[in-house]
């Protein structure tokens, strides 16, 4: 210690004296992934479940649909895109529902941290586990389980990462509007379950009832789907996949701005 | 003077006229740290805290005393500025409360500990270090910030410990650490010393003190003990949202002819009571 010293203190009375941080700091983004990160790592079986469990499902439909390897190709592809949205979605719920009743959300809005940086750290954690989570799932599912994909599986990775950040946004929102753990779990069959029905994993959407299809066009899993399907029959990339990938990630996008509008610095 | 119609909120936006009657002056020793008149919170149906008058000075340790449910929590939220529907003026180190160039001057502890379970007490602190004091360029200040924090509520052996698996006293100092980081001008501690034993108790108060003397801090720290106002500077004393007396411990005492705080704060209730307006006490 050399207190003696004038050390060099000019970057904190810079950063102090800067009446609006910026929108998103970078370093204040990262330290909050990063303690997302440790919050998880100190919870080894919820890491191991997220990622070991869609793994298990997709070995498991794989010999459910023993003789019809073309069903397996269709609903496999449809099922990554699927499971990083429904993981990222349960996660993310419970984990900003903590955050808002433990406390600690009050703090940190007390603090110089701006909501963006808070939700974008959220989404990069979560964003990180999804990639390895999806790599797993898609390498599992192409090199093991003979899942035939005719385009990239690297477009299936973006897919699959564009959901979970859908995911993460939507769970997010949500437990904005769940006052405790119980409502937020029921938030996943509120939220989840009618867009798993209608996104085409069961019947093409063609084939439904036309308001339903209707209904169907405006939710964004089914994009999710739409695009995982053009992976599966195409080579390339079509204009059909940019444009279910853009529909997913502004979908994304415009949630996770909805999710920054429900952080309240002021307490009612 | 009234900076903001009733209803709307009290920090933004400033109003320029009386910004440039009074000039934020947080160097001025004699500025108030903490200035309200006519403080108004309404909370769903009840209205919290009615129309309060008083100042903080600087450099000193101010108790915010009384029974709970007066008000004191809300109060405390209102000056951190993260208390919605808060009318009248309200100035903190010189701007309107909730300003964001506030946000990294105050330190701020809630009653119940807001700190994360399933961090341990070292992680729980270098996160919110990084939020208060960013860049990798400070990764040293926040090493050694961190560890005196820790060491200030002596907590240096449980530091790699999981906050969850504390105690609720241990919880609580985990908590009050966060918001010693940094150097913060103003320490807003709501309860800071519940449920812990005499002798932590004592020590804390020796570090309050210190803070107050070699940082020259200001501290509004809230008790429903009443033992622990005789180690205040200055007293706020509240009831049931209005504020009964505020004063040095001494002057409470030598005012109400009581050797004990305890005994001059009911012997205010009483005389509230029956005067049946406790805004004549307050004037007198």
């Amino acid at each position: 210690m050399t207190p003696t010293l004038p050390t060099p203190n000019a970057p904190r009375d810079a950063t102090t004296a800067a009446p609006h941080p910026r929108a998103l700091s970078y370093f204040r983004t990262t330290a909050t992934a990063t303690r997302v990160l440790r919050q998880l790592g100190h919870d080894a079986r919820t890491i191991a479940l997220m990622l070991l469990v869609p793994c298990l499902m997709l070995f498991l439909l794989r010999y459910v649909f023993d003789g019809s390897p073309r069903v397996f190709d269709s609903i496999g592809a449809s099922l990554l895109g699927i499971f990083p949205l429904i993981t990222m979605f349960l996660v993310t719920s419970i984990a900003t529902l903590r955050e808002r009743t433990s406390g600690t959300l009050e703090r940190l809005l007390a603090m110089p941290l701006g909501k963006g940086d808070l939700i974008a750290g959220y989404a990069l954690a979560f964003g990180t586990l999804a990639i390895i989570q999806s790599a797993l799932a898609t390498g599992l599912a192409v090199w093991f389980l003979d899942l035939d994909v005719t385009g990239s599986p690297w477009l299936l990775l973006l897919v699959a990462l564009l959901d979970a950040l859908l995911g993460t946004a939507l769970g997010l929102f949500v437990s904005a509007f769940a006052s405790s753990e119980f409502q937020a779990v029921q938030f996943m069959p509120a939220v989840i379950f009618p867009q798993l029905l209608l996104c085409g994993l069961f019947t093409a959407r063609a084939n439904m009832h036309p308001a339903l299809e209707a209904i169907s066009d405006a939710l964004p899993m089914s994009y999710a789907v739409d695009a995982m399907n053009e992976v599966l029959r195409h080579t390339d990339m079509t204009a059909a996949f940019v444009r279910d990938a853009s529909i997913v990630a502004g979908c994304a996008l415009l949630v996770l701005i909805l999710g920054a509008a429900t952080l309240r610095r002021r307490t009612r | 003077m009234m900076n903001y119609p009733p209803g709307k909120s009290a920090s933004p936006p400033p109003d320029p006229a009386t910004d440039n009657a009074s000039p934020p002056a947080p160097g001025t020793q004699s500025a108030p740290a903490i200035h309200a008149e006519n403080l108004t919170v309404v909370r769903g149906p009840r209205t919290v805290l009615r129309g309060l008058d008083f100042d903080v000075p600087q450099g000193q340790i101010t108790g915010l005393l009384g029974p709970s449910g007066c008000g004191k929590s809300t109060l405390m939220r209102s000056i951190v500025g993260t208390q919605d529907k808060v009318t009248g003026t309200l100035q903190v180190l010189g701007h309107p409360a909730g300003a964001p160039t506030l946000r990294s001057r105050i330190g701020y502890v809630t009653q119940a500990p807001s700190v994360y379970d399933d961090l341990s007490v070292r992680q729980n602190l270098h996160y919110f270090a990084a939020i208060l004091d960013p860049g990798r360029a400070a990764a040293d200040r926040r090493h050694d910030n961190v560890a005196r924090a820790i060491a200030d509520v002596d907590l240096t052996s449980h530091a790699d410990a999981l906050a969850g698996t504390l105690s609720g006293g241990q919880r609580s100092r985990v908590s009050l650490a966060v918001a010693l980081l940094g150097t913060p001008e103003l320490l807003v501690l709501d309860e800071p010393t519940v449920g812990l034993d005499p002798v932590l108790r004592r020590d804390l108060w020796d570090l309050f003190h210190s803070l107050a003397a070699d940082r020259r801090a200001t501290l509004l720290i809230s008790s429903h003990v009443m033992d622990e106002a005789e180690r205040c500077h200055r007293l706020l004393l509240m009831r049931e949202g209005e504020i009964l007396a505020d004063d040095t411990p001494e002057a409470l005492r030598t005012r109400t002819h009581t050797d004990t705080v305890e005994a001059a704060f009911l012997h205010l209730v009483d005389e509230a009571a029956t005067t049946a307006s406790p805004q004549k006490e307050r004037n007198r």
